[in-house]
């Protein structure tokens, strides 16, 4: 899943939770029935877990591209050295 | 949300978090019910009213108990408790499981008949039951005490008292109700019978 696709993951696993949340509530309020609003509520998480938890497809349309290999041997390197030498004096001390 | 395991775990703590907030509107949702329960009872009879070898007082009644709690269920309702309650006597009824009927005698401190007035209210419970549903919730029905109506004490000739209807209304989620309807201007006998 790229960084796309989590940050759509998130907001549908939200959206419909509350949606059905607020839907289950009306339905079983208006029906006078607890057992409609836990019903409701209930298929309501199924749906949203069948939808948010795999990874599918559509959340992957946004791949990182990452930098080629031989273009990292190119580029120039990070500089270790100075780490290095911190860590040796450390150490002396 | 990186990971399934990640984004299950997500899931089941957000829906499990909206499922605790719609239980509380549900539970709140009760305080715009306005419940008129009524209710009525009449003694018809005193099967016997007697001093037990002990010196207790113990008496029997037949009752004619009428009941309209239905306003009483709202969808947040699981049942009712209902109690009677007598001179030295209680009741109970509820309202989608549970029914009793309590019978409360406030005794005068003045009563001459007391040797030691301790107590200014005595409560015994006549009959209880349970209404479990709004269907149920309105009855009629001829009875005697379900439980014994006994005085410790031989007070109770002559005594006023009051049949006092006690519920307790169950909710599925939230805070349990109570209340009760007061019927008074009952007396019993001067004599035993």
């Amino acid at each position: 899943m790229d960084w796309q696709g989590q940050k759509l993951c998130e907001q549908l696993m939200m959206i419909m939770l509350l949606g059905f949340s607020i839907l289950g509530f009306i339905a079983g309020y208006s029906k006078g029935s607890y057992q409609m609003m836990l019903l409701v509520y209930a298929a309501g998480v199924v749906i949203t877990t069948l939808i948010s938890v795999p990874n599918w497809g559509f959340y992957n349309r946004h791949p990182l591209k990452w930098l080629d290999p031989i273009e990292f041997e190119n580029s120039p390197k990070p500089e270790i050295l100075v780490s290095k030498k911190k860590v040796t004096k450390s150490v002396k001390k | 949300m990186h990971s399934f395991g990640y984004r299950a775990n997500a899931l089941l703590t957000f829906s499990v978090t909206i499922l605790a907030i719609m239980c509380t509107m549900g539970s709140l949702s009760d305080n715009f019910n306005n419940p008129t329960p009524t209710s009525e009872v009449q003694v018809l009879n005193i099967n016997w009213f007697q001093k037990q070898p002990n010196g207790n007082d113990e008496v029997s009644l037949t009752l004619n108990v009428s009941a309209n709690l239905q306003s009483m269920f709202t969808w947040n309702t699981k049942q009712a408790r209902l109690f009677y309650f007598g001179p030295y006597v209680s009741d109970i009824l509820s309202s989608e499981g549970i029914c009793g009927i309590f019978v409360s005698i406030m005794v005068p401190w003045s009563a001459a008949e007391y040797e030691t007035p301790k107590n200014n209210l005595n409560q015994v419970s006549l009959w209880d039951g349970i209404i479990p549903s709004k269907e149920h919730a309105k009855f009629w029905m001829h009875t005697t005490n379900k439980y014994r109506f006994t005085d410790q004490g031989s007070n109770l000739r002559g005594k006023d008292f009051n049949l006092t209807l006690h519920w307790h209304v169950m909710p599925k989620t939230g805070k349990m109700f109570e209340d009760k309807i007061v019927m008074t201007g009952y007396r019993l006998p001067q004599e035993y019978r």
